[in-house]
């Protein structure tokens, strides 16, 4: 029972480990949520103090309702993210079936390329990519947006949505082609439900990249009407550098949404990550 | 793998075709055919409107004209220094914090994963400002809390100091992604089996010792998927600089990467224009810098590693 003895003192050291970086994980976001609650001067004379009754302000949040969009910012990166991750997921999940259902020539050679999109990232043809969007009319549109993060999201979904698929059952499958079902019903009625957990895993990792993007937004839409949170949050802070409790406010508003939604999707996201590399 | 088509034997298998279409097309025409058009353009340069082949003359620019050398050294270099501070800090963190939570008989290890994870979720804009806020000497949250422990004299302005700004910054971008490192080691350490675990035990190997013998063999294929990672995502970066530093990826450049480089030589900065051609060649000797590192993984590393089949 040696590991027992030994085992009270090694626990203490790891809950000590655990908990100190916790704290720096989590220390800096909280300090700005509860000093975007605060008014100016308990900003300043007592930072770390959580907001009382005679400190309590929520001017920081009138001034970024009355001054940014923040509204159509989020209904802006709500549609981007929704409408690509719409698009990955379906797109992905039937390039997928093909490539791990049916053998025809060339399967391999399509797979490697469709792969490399994993390793090269899709910033790199941004100059070629902005020409693209001049030329064809979408600059500052949300379809300019919507069309990169497809594209960008894919190669990845369809690495791992074809390594899911290979687990599907072929009886199942060849059972419905006995009953004179066709391939896409095969696919849509059969595969896809069976899939529905690793399609969750792909949409948790497709969804954050593209609410966090800078770079496309700042390039391709930076007009007012088709900021996203992420370019929005940034110009308007760039703005109003000095009024902390505007600055402080538009943070708190772009970590909510986020934070709301990892801690709903967390346990699908860790799965997904366990899962993959388990396999 | 699957079984063939059982079903009557067409001569067109029509239906391969229109599911691969969508995402073929879209991931041709606006990720493959830009990526490569790029690649094209830095062959060229404008004159007076009209392009001009100039073969690798601009890369000759790029790595030994006086007015365009001294910035892409500068930024290839800082980049290199990211990437170094994240091998050496974020990894090892992430594989001490792994190792850790692995130990099935830890209480609240949910608790601790989601926490620590939760950085890693957030965009740049706000890791850059909350940091910003936090280091801020205006504010004074760092230095009171130095002073707390007695190590006020520590404190400078860390990013607005060339010597310190991009040292600063990279650990910033690290305290946001330790959290990839961590659950990636993570999840490899879970799938080692426990007859493996029990075997050690029975031999007397436990602890630390058991650790670097039988548990970090097994997950260094992991380690070296992560090292890739991070190297594509660190020459790559971009967003954290623009952020916290803006365009100008100040004090003096010292922490241009060659993301930022990229963005001003294409889109131009205050009296300086814009030049999609040199953007164009930056771009190109980003894509050969990650082509060759991911080469090395793939060709080199990879195939040494022995995976461990359970």
């Amino acid at each position: 029972m040696q590991t027992a003895r030994a085992s009270l003192p090694r626990a203490a050291a790891a809950h000590a480990v655990l908990l100190a970086y916790t704290l720096i994980a989590l220390f800096p976001v909280f300090v700005i949520v509860i000093n975007a609650f605060k008014e100016r001067r308990a900003i300043f004379n007592s930072p770390l103090a959580l907001p009382g009754p005679e400190t309590f302000s929520t001017i920081g949040f009138e001034t970024v309702m009355s001054q940014g969009n923040f509204l159509l910012y989020f209904q802006n990166s709500f549609i981007v993210t929704l409408v690509s991750l719409f698009c990955v997921l379906l797109f992905g999940a039937m390039a997928a079936f093909a490539l791990s259902e049916y053998k025809f020539r060339g399967n391999l050679l399509m797979g490697l390329y469709l792969a490399l999109g994993i390793m090269i990232p899709i910033r790199l043809g941004t100059v070629a990519i902005l020409q693209l969007m001049v030329a064809t009319g979408l600059v500052n549109t949300l379809t300019a947006l919507i069309l990169v993060y497809t594209a960008q999201g894919l190669p990845l979904a369809i690495f791992i949505l074809s390594e899911f698929m290979r687990t599907v059952s072929d009886d199942l499958k060849n059972a419905g082609r006995v009953d004179g079902l066709s391939e896409y019903r095969i696919f849509f009625t059969l595969v896809l439900p069976l899939v529905r957990p690793a399609m969750a895993t792909v949409a948790v990792f497709t969804m954050i990249p593209i609410w966090n993007d800078l770079w496309f937004p700042l390039i391709l839409a930076p007009a007012e009407s088709t900021k996203t949170v992420t370019l929005g949050a940034q110009v308007f802070i760039g703005q109003f550098v000095t009024n902390w409790n505007a600055v402080l406010a538009a943070l708190t508003l772009a970590i909510i949404p986020v934070l709301v939604l990892y801690l709903i999707f967390s346990r699908q996201l860790i799965r997904g990550i366990t899962a993959g590399a388990v396999k | 793998m699957t079984a063939m088509d059982p079903g009557p034997k067409r001569a067109r298998r029509w239906h391969i075709a229109v599911f691969l279409a969508p995402a073929v097309l879209v991931y041709t025409a606006i990720m493959i055919f830009p990526l490569f058009a790029t690649l094209f353009q830095s062959l060229f340069t404008r004159v007076e409107g009209q392009q001009v082949f100039v073969g690798l003359r601009n890369f000759t620019t790029l790595f030994g004209d006086p007015r365009w050398s001294a910035s892409f050294w500068n930024a290839l270099w800082n980049n290199t220094w990211f990437f170094i501070v994240h091998m050496l800090v974020q990894n090892p963190i992430g594989i001490l914090l792994a190792a850790i939570l692995s130990n099935p008989r830890l209480r609240f290890r949910g608790f601790y994963r989601t926490a620590i994870f939760i950085p890693t979720i957030l965009s740049f804009v706000i890791v850059g400002f909350v940091w910003k806020l936090i280091l801020s000497p205006l504010w004074g949250i760092a230095p009171s809390m130095l002073d707390m422990v007695g190590l006020r004299f520590l404190f400078g302005p860390w990013l607005g100091q060339e010597t310190t700004a991009l040292t600063t910054l990279a650990l910033i971008s690290v305290w946001q992604f330790v959290g990839i490192p961590m659950m990636l080691i993570y999840a490899a350490l879970l799938s080692i089996p426990d007859e493996v675990i029990e075997a050690a035990e029975c031999d007397g190997i436990t602890g630390w010792s058991q650790f670097w013998k039988i548990q970090l063999p097994l997950v260094l294929p992991t380690i070296g998927i992560i090292s890739i990672l991070t190297f594509v995502g660190n020459f790559n970066a971009f967003d954290l600089v623009y952020v916290s530093q803006g365009a100008q990826a100040g004090p003096n450049y010292g922490t241009d990467l060659l993301g930022t480089f990229l963005y001003r030589t294409f889109f131009g900065f205050q009296l300086q224009l814009g030049d999609p051609n040199m953007g164009a060649t930056i771009a190109s000797v980003m894509f050969f810098i990650i082509l060759i590192g991911v080469s090395i993984y793939l060709f080199l590393i990879q195939t040494r590693l022995r995976r461990y089949q359970f």
